[in-house]
């Protein structure tokens, strides 16, 4: 079970800044509030979206089911060639 | 489910107590001291519904009229009916009424000519203001002027017309019944030649010849004319049967149809001429002839008479095609001019009338010689309709001021919540479930993002999602011209009034489809998959299908964004993740049931105390049971005994109760502030006195309602993924069994077939793919919204706010007209 730094990082940072620091900088106006609500909820929602596919993948218990063709495929374009 | 009303917990809209007034009074001073000048109403918090305020206008009647008009241009009061006893043809204003509904037929009349000569009424965008006193007299006179003149034109365009038809009819029976004459003239030197008979010869000869050869024509009467063409059979039949068949019809027909002065049909018409003997015959075929609208015309016998009538008859005819030329154009200009102003008339109208309606609604109190209304207004407008009246006031230059008081009331204020074009389609969405109770939180804030990030969920294809957003780009880009445009279509008009809600549900799915790695049911490989494949030798031809190991083909660092790639070509279709394999695991998790198996290295649990944090938490929510069963009942019970200990201990008089509360406030504890807001009301109403059974009913009912829906709405939320598995799974179908086979082919004919396996790929994306399957995800989200969210919380019970707006009566107008 791993996770690597980068992607956690900058995914959580956009969708911290989206949500937490651009609400304190909307121009004051009758829709300041909705505005706030919308982008904090796009925020949570959005991040909390990517997170539960993200953890899902940590730890899977099983892997794809592929044909064989498909693996060589694989194989071919994804590196590591059929070594004979 | 409101347990004796919700006055009882004393939430914000009971606020009828003294101090209630007072802050409303210093709110409004300080309005009055920041904003002197009359501001446009602004967007409230769309948290709850605002803030009511029941006032009393007390206005001059001379600055009724332009202060009701200003009123109606802002549309933020709703009047109440002051006089429902009184029959609407007793009302105040009711001539001023019927002013503008003669004003309002007259207008009627002049479109329809309007309309009748085909002349364009430009749409004006601008609506001009309800007009004053001043103003109305000179509408009135002018309308009044235009119809009589368009009457005028129209009349004297009869006139002429049927001048101009009887010449035209004058002259085909001259020119047609030269020929008849012509025969007969011709047979009658043939017959003083040859004694030969033939067929319908015979008959003018046998009408010749019985009397002398040449002055024939003189004992023969004949009537000419002209009859309409589907008249002629009766016609004839009828001169036939009268005259014992001693009258013999000759007729032609006419090639271009004459046109009809009344009506402007185009009327097919036959000349004839009608031979008889004898003055009784002649009047007998007059009245068949007028009996069959036919008209006819004083033919003269003589070839040289009729010529010389012909050349005056074409002459005059040229002169009243000049006339009725000029007559044409000077009506089509008249019209012209009326059609630009066509528009901004009826406008003025419709408000004059909505404005005398309101005014109707008003009380008219004799003694002190002003108009009382009652209205709803939001307690943000309030300072705004006083400077309205202050206005409306000094224009008129009245020297009485007309003013505004803010009642107290205990009555239920509407629901208002302000709304701009975008949030204005949520809005919809919640109100069509109930509206709310007034100042009762509004889901529809929260709706904003909830319901297009669920769809998203059940949606979630980037490539049907970017179609989506497109279709709402354009509505939302393009909006000012389909406002202006008003398409009767009522799809489009839905579709239409949804557009912000269309645009940000495929804005949601996008995101959702790049999660789950769907464009159009293919993934995209953007980051690199964490699986990989590692073949030491050949022998992987003898296999059809392998498993990747976690263990050994996983990277161990999940891919970065989203699902990863290769989980497309999996074939894996009977998983722990197929659905009667859910159920169980959910209803077992219910039943808090162990997993007994215990395959090594497998842990039963993720982390080291979750056996432990899974019985506090189940032992958490059953103690809230008893809490939500008993604790509503027990507060109203104590809270009660405290009211009646108080009441007690008061005398009885209306007065006296406000000053001894306040002496008792001061003493009092401060948890029981909030009982103190429904004391003058105890006094002012009936006791709202509610068993304790039929409470503990209720509580009893909504306790097992909630523990129920603990299940059933976690249960309910199921639709999300079983949702997103239809619509993954009917794409890729579309995919496999249509485009692929397009793609398939290895000639250049394969091209021909791609187009029209493309054509039908993307006929059945948009039409299944995105409208049945948005549709159906649409209404799942709404379902998701109304029942497991609103139905924990929302009341709905209100009563939507409906000021009187002279935008809301136009377009509702509009609408009734189309």
């Amino acid at each position: 079970m791993g996770a690597s730094l980068l992607p956690v990082l900058l995914v959580t940072g956009f969708w911290g800044v989206v949500g937490v620091v651009l609400p304190c900088y909307l121009p004051k106006g009758p829709n300041r509030g909705i505005l706030q609500l919308i982008l904090m909820l796009t925020a949570a929602t959005c991040w909390l979206f990517w997170l539960c596919c993200y953890m899902a993948q940590m730890n899977p218990l099983i892997g794809p089911k592929l044909h064989n063709t498909t693996i060589l495929l694989m194989a071919k374009a994804w590196g590591n060639a059929i070594s004979t | 489910m409101n347990v004796g009303g919700s006055t009882i917990f004393g939430t914000a809209d009971h606020e009828s107590d003294v101090n209630k007034e007072n802050e409303t009074k210093l709110l409004l001073d300080s309005y009055v001291e920041k904003e002197k000048r009359a501001e446009a109403p602004r967007m409230g918090s769309m948290f709850r519904s605002e803030e009511m305020a029941l006032c009393q206008l007390f206005i001059q009647p001379e600055a009724a009229y332009s202060a009701v008009a200003s009123m109606g241009e802002a549309g933020v009061v709703q009047f109440r009916d002051l006089n429902s006893d009184v029959n609407a043809f007793q009302r105040k204003f009711v001539s001023e009424v019927r002013r503008c509904d003669e004003l309002e037929r007259k207008l009627r009349y002049i479109e329809a000519e309007v309309n009748k000569d085909k002349v364009p009424i430009p749409e004006n965008t601008i609506s001009p203001n309800a007009p004053n006193p001043r103003e109305i007299i000179d509408l009135e006179n002018q309308l009044e002027r235009t119809e009589s003149e368009i009457l005028e034109l129209s009349h004297n365009a009869v006139n002429l017309k049927s001048n101009y038809l009887e010449l035209l009819e004058l002259k085909h029976v001259l020119e047609k019944t030269h020929s008849f004459f012509e025969e007969s003239f011709c047979l009658q030197q043939q017959d003083s030649t040859t004694p030969t008979s033939s067929g319908n010869d015979s008959i003018t000869k046998a009408l010749i010849s019985e009397d002398s050869q040449q002055v024939i024509r003189g004992r023969l009467g004949f009537v000419a004319g002209v009859v309409s063409r589907e008249r002629v059979p009766g016609f004839e039949r009828m001169l036939w049967r009268i005259s014992r068949g001693n009258v013999f019809l000759r007729r032609a027909e006419l090639a271009e149809p004459l046109e009809d002065p009344a009506t402007g049909n185009e009327i097919y018409k036959t000349v004839f001429v009608a031979f008889f003997q004898g003055e009784q015959l002649k009047s007998r075929v007059k009245k068949v002839c007028s009996g069959y609208h036919a008209s006819f015309y004083n033919c003269p016998s003589s070839y040289v008479d009729r010529q010389d009538l012909l050349k005056g008859v074409k002459t005059r005819i040229e002169d009243l095609n000049l006339v009725l030329n000029q007559t044409h154009d000077h009506r089509q200009r008249v019209l012209t001019t009326v059609a630009k102003e066509l528009h901004g008339w009826s406008v003025m109208v419709r408000k004059m009338k909505a404005i005398y309606h309101s005014l109707n609604l008003f009380n008219m109190d004799v003694t002190k010689k002003c108009l009382i209304g009652e209205c709803w207004v939001p307690l943000s407008d309030v300072p705004f309709i006083r400077q309205t009246l202050a206005d409306g006031g000094k224009a008129v230059g009245s020297s009485i001021p007309s003013f505004l008081n803010v009642i107290e009331t205990n009555e239920n204020p509407p629901t208002f919540n302000r709304t701009n074009k975008f949030t204005q389609g949520f809005q919809n969405l919640i109100d069509s479930y109930g509206v709310a109770s007034y100042r009762e939180v509004n889901p529809a804030l929260y709706t904003i993002i909830t319901f297009p990030f669920l769809f998203g969920i059940m949606f979630g294809d980037a490539g049907h999602g970017l179609i989506l957003t497109l279709f709402g780009g354009f509505m939302v880009l393009r909006e000012q011209q389909f406002t202006q445009k008003k398409i009767n279509n009522e799809v489009w008009n839905i579709f239409f009034s949804g557009r912000y809600i269309i645009l940000l549900m495929g804005i949601f799915s996008i995101y959702t489809g790049i999660i789950y790695n769907d464009v159009f049911s293919k993934s995209i490989n953007i980051f690199g998959s964490s699986w990989s494949v590692i073949l030491k030798n050949n022998t992987i031809k003898d296999i059809s299908e392998a498993t990747l190991d976690p263990a050994v083909n996983y990277n161990q660092l999940p891919y970065p964004m989203g699902l990863d790639p290769v989980w497309q070509r999996s074939s894996i279709e009977t998983s722990p993740t197929c659905a009667p394999s859910v159920l169980i695991t959910f209803i077992n998790m219910m039943l808090y049931k162990k997993n007994t198996e215990n395959v090594l290295p497998c842990q039963p649990y993720m982390f080291q105390y979750q056996d432990q944090l899974q019985t506090i938490f189940l032992i958490i929510s059953l103690c809230c049971i008893p809490i939500m069963l008993a604790g509503k009942p027990i507060y109203i019970m104590i809270s009660k005994r405290r009211m009646q200990k108080r009441r007690y201990s008061v005398n009885n008089g209306d007065l006296n109760q406000e000053i001894e509360m306040k002496e008792n406030e001061s003493v009092s504890i401060p948890s029981e502030n909030m009982t103190l807001q429904y004391h003058p009301e105890e006094q002012q109403q009936d006791d709202e006195h509610e068993e304790m059974s039929e409470i503990l009913i209720h509580q009893v009912i909504e306790t097992i309602e909630y523990v129920l829906s603990t299940v059933s709405h976690t249960a309910s939320y199921l639709r999300l993924w079983a949702l997103s598995l239809a619509h993954a799974q009917l794409s890729e179908v579309l995919w496999n069994m249509v485009l692929k086979a397009g793609l398939m082919s290895e000639s250049y004919s394969g091209s021909i077939l791609l187009y029209f396996t493309f054509g039908t790929w993307s006929v059945f994306t948009i039409a299944i793919l995105v409208m049945m399957e948005g549709l159906s995800a649409f209404l799942h989200t709404l379902r998701l919204h109304w029942v497991e969210f609103m139905s924990k919380f929302y009341i709905g019970t209100g009563y939507p706010f409906q000021p009187f707006s002279f935008k809301l009566i136009l377009e509702s107008e509009e609408a009734l007209e189309e």
